[in-house]
């Protein structure tokens, strides 16, 4: 029970940050429209906008259907091994992916995947012709499996070790073979979780940006995010772009409405705790398939990893970190990063404590319903609308006004807090809840409300997840080239922008050593969110 | 609390504003590609050598290539801060001078040589050189030895090309194919693309990609060889001579309307075509100098491939279907 005050104080916060959000994205999306939409219409299907929009699918199908057949098994082989050595150092290797920021990664697999990399030159000793290529297709998907399969190994072990110990104390008493286990026991839980996994991923490998920036090769390997980037950046040609962003925005629509329709997969109270014992799979045949499956996907990750390390610390570590372009950048991606953090945090509060306001009213009447869904909405907006689109038509939008790049830091940081605001949601949204189903009847009885709730009673539970999501926020800002890319230049220099650009000249040492101080960054930050979570999630 | 995070949030956001706004001295902007102002590059020597003599800040702003060169002052338009664009290249300059962004120099080039003759009251040239294919000896054995070559030659044999939207020797590339095979360029491009490893945006990812080894041929120029015969002391980069002849590749400067100190810009484009600029040229731009230099080039540039036969479009044409041909580029890259 909230009191009428609390009540009313919560609706307006939140009713705030909707508006706030839904300006942002309406300015940039009146500004798309109505800069000559009458051409970007006769321009929405061409051959090339066509091909560009099959590509995009694709591309998006194949690294879908690779991230999960390659996720299987080593899910199933760390769930059938609870006790392989190493094991939660495996599975916490599989959720360094998700932290380190694209870029790095990829350079990392370009380090590896690359004509000179290992991979290349051992098929070569092996007398293969011709060698994997980390540009086009092929490059994309090894990436997109890179980032991908990890992800998607994390939910199916999570989904299989929530099955119940008796099932397999039953399947072993039955004298299940390993088929049959499988069958009856590990693929539906599997199957359950599968299509939710699916839709994410592909969701994730449909927007990808930074990935196919670096890696694509040119018009045939083009997402509709670069080719966006692209008819700005490289034409300066808004109808393009407002052509292309139509599609993307068409595209992202149907995508997440398919993905609406299943359940969301879940890796809370996943493997790192609990572990079932396991009787199946103790023959040979069945060990040696499980350390092969797990070797591999290891190996598979640890290699990039181990590349951005050593070509990173070959690089002369003390003059980039004493170089005033470095503090420049570090600079202001911090400032970026920290203002993203800072307003992810304080949108989320707001949109959670109106949703808790209106769900608080006894009898909701059809606005209240209306505004609880449009808020749970808002916090999505941006997985509907990508970086690269918003950017585009802010960037219409400010244009009458002089040098874009001026707005450059300001538009990056609320871009970036848009990005983070789902994630930041999630993490948030359990935690507060617990927090008041504990604790509100005992304000209630205490009397107390307003600051001194937030400082006795509130800050000190709250203040881990608080700390989670603003390092999770901050490291998806730091690690992010996608909003940056539209605006960078000379005035505007992220780390990642750093990065990119050294890349793009000789200086590639430069841009090894600044990828491991970055990547090191961001793997901090989100490590430092990871663990917050578990400890609140246990505690 | 909300109002301490949104004033925290404003104070760091207007922090990372305050650290783009510099104190504004007697300073000269010019806009210029990447690989000229990058360390091995003329940029940093040109710079000192001008400083000495104006008593003012030369400052560069480096981007992709020639061609973002362009858009960037399209984008910028009259609030550009540049004074000078540096980088152009002879293809463009219709384009150039119709966003009405650029001013005439008013300054005597009768010094500038370079093929063509070319000379316009708005541009000078302060190099040249020829496009081509350079390779690596150690791994192509069997070089194109004409476009015709290139273009239907083994597609596993790969090469690194340079985007048209945003680099010259991209567009260069474009006009080119467009030169030799005209309305069949579209079938051209569709059969070179699949020897094309990838495109990057400029020249210098293109060509860090061929000294790395990640490829054996990329687009460049005949002058490139002598970068390694000089500072490597190795044959092992050659440039394949193609028998259809070679697209040519002027380089330009102008004078920016919008400037706020015309005199200086004026300076800068006479020092350019003085010795002192143009004796850096060769040997850091490692292109063919535009006017007298100081001392001979060194011998490696006498061995280079020189072209039997020259092609340069006119700029106006270039104008007029610069976009349709980009097009066209874009269609036949994209197939699957």
């Amino acid at each position: 029970m909230l009191t009428k005050i609390e009540r009313r104080r919560g609706i307006a916060l939140g009713l705030t940050s909707l508006v706030g959000i839904a300006l942002f994205v309406g300015i940039a999306a009146f500004a798309l429209l109505s800069w000559d939409a009458g051409q970007a219409q006769n321009r929405l299907l061409t051959a090339y906008n066509w091909r560009i929009l099959q590509f995009t699918l694709w591309q998006a199908t194949l690294s879908t259907l690779l991230s999960i057949t390659f996720a299987l098994p080593v899910a199933l082989a760390l769930g059938r091994r609870p006790a392989f050595p190493g094991r939660i150092w495996i599975v916490r290797l599989m959720a360094l992916p998700m932290g380190l920021p694209v870029l790095i990664g990829a350079l990392g697999l370009i380090g590896i995947w690359g004509r000179q990399g290992v991979v290349n030159s051992l098929l070569l000793n092996l007398g293969v012709e011709q060698p994997v290529s980390i540009y086009g297709l092929s490059g994309i998907l090894i990436a997109h499996v890179f980032f991908n399969m990890p992800l998607a190994a994390r939910l199916l072990l999570a989904a299989l070790e929530r099955l119940p110990a008796e099932y397999w104390l039953l399947s072993s008493s039955l004298g299940m073979k390993p088929f049959s286990v499988f069958r009856f026991v590990e693929w539906p839980a599997a199957r359950r979780v599968i299509p939710g996994i699916a839709g994410l991923i592909f969701m994730l490998c449909a927007t990808s940006f930074t990935l196919v920036l670096v890696l694509g090769g040119g018009p045939a390997a083009t997402t509709l995010e670069v080719a966006i980037y692209q008819s700005l950046r490289f034409d300066f040609d808004p109808s393009r772009a407002i052509a292309l962003s139509l599609l993307q925005i068409g595209i992202t629509a149907v995508i997440l409405a398919a993905i609406s329709r299943f359940p969301a997969p879940d890796d809370t109270d996943s493997s790192l705790g609990r572990t079932n014992r396991r009787f199946d799979g103790r023959n040979w045949k069945a060990k040696l398939w499980d350390v092969a499956a797990i070797l591999l996907a290891t190996v598979f990750l640890i290699l990039p990893l181990t590349s951005i390390l050593l070509a990173g610390a070959k690089a002369d570590l003390w003059k980039l970190l004493m170089s005033s372009a470095f503090h420049r950048a570090a600079w202001t991606s911090f400032a970026i990063a920290l203002s993203a953090g800072l307003l992810a945090v304080a949108t989320s509060l707001a949109i959670i404590s109106a949703r808790r306001a209106l769900a608080d009213i006894r009898h909701p009447g059809r606005p209240a319903k209306i505004l609880s869904s449009a808020l749970a909405a808002t916090a999505s907006l941006v997985l509907l609308v990508p970086p690269v689109v918003l950017g585009t038509g802010w960037f219409l939008a400010l244009r009458p006004f002089g040098d874009v790049a001026r707005f450059a830091p300001v538009l990056v940081a609320i871009i970036n807090m848009l990005m983070a605001l789902p994630f930041v949601i999630r993490i948030l949204a359990p935690a507060i809840e617990t927090h008041r189903r504990r604790t509100s009847r005992l304000s209630a009885s205490l009397g107390l409300s307003g600051l001194p709730q937030l400082l006795r009673i509130d800050l000190p539970v709250l203040a881990k997840p608080l700390l989670t999501a603003l390092s999770f926020a901050m490291a998806l800002s730091l690690g992010d080239l996608g909003a940056v890319a539209l605006f960078g230049s000379g005035e505007l220099t992220t780390l990642p922008w750093l990065v990119y650009s050294q890349l793009s000249s000789y200086r590639t040492n430069d841009a090894d050593g600044l990828a491991l101080l970055l990547g090191a960054i961001c793997l901090g930050l989100t490590m430092l969110g990871t663990a917050g979570q578990r400890r609140a999630g246990h505690g | 609390m909300r109002r301490l995070i949104l004033s925290i949030v404003t104070a760091a956001a207007a922090l990372s504003f305050s650290t783009t706004v510099q104190a504004r001295e007697k300073t000269l902007t010019v806009y210029t590609y990447e690989s000229f102002i990058s360390d091995w590059g003329p940029g940093p020597k040109v710079k000192e050598a001008f400083e000495k003599t104006c008593a003012c800040r030369l400052n560069f702003v480096g981007v992709a290539d020639g061609v973002a060169l362009l858009t960037r002052l399209k984008l910028e338009g009259e609030k550009t801060d540049a004074d000078i664009a540096l980088g152009l290249d002879t293809n463009l300059i219709s384009e150039a001078k119709a966003t009405g962004l650029f001013g005439p120099h008013g300054l005597d080039t009768s010094a500038v040589k370079v093929p063509g003759n070319y000379s316009d009251d708005t541009f000078i040239p302060y190099d040249y050189g020829h496009f081509a294919v350079v390779y690596d000896t150690q791994t192509v054995k069997n070089p194109p030895r004409s476009l015709k070559d290139l273009v239907e030659g083994d597609p596993s044999q790969k090469i690194v090309i340079e985007d048209p939207r945003t680099s010259t020797p991209g567009l260069g590339l474009l006009l080119w194919v467009r030169s030799v095979y005209d309305d069949k360029a579209p079938e051209a491009w569709a059969k070179l693309r699949k020897r094309v490893l990838t495109v990057t945006p400029g020249w210098s990812e293109a060509y860090g990609l061929f000294t790395k080894g990640e490829v054996p041929m990329v687009f460049s120029y005949t002058t490139s060889p002598a970068y390694h015969m000089v500072e490597e002391k190795t044959d092992r980069y050659q440039a394949a001579a193609f028998s259809e002849g070679h697209y040519i590749h002027i380089e330009v400067a102008g004078l920016l309307k919008g400037s706020h100190d015309k005199d200086m810009a004026r300076q800068f484009l006479k020092f350019m075509v003085s010795p002192a600029f143009q004796d850096i040229i060769p040997t850091t731009n490692w292109m063919m100098p535009a006017t007298k230099t100081s001392a001979p080039l060194p011998d490696a540039f006498g061995k280079l491939v020189q072209p039997k036969n020259t092609f340069l479009m006119g700029a106006d044409e270039v104008a007029k279907n610069r976009q349709a041909w980009i097009d066209e580029w874009l269609n036949a890259m994209s197939l699957n």
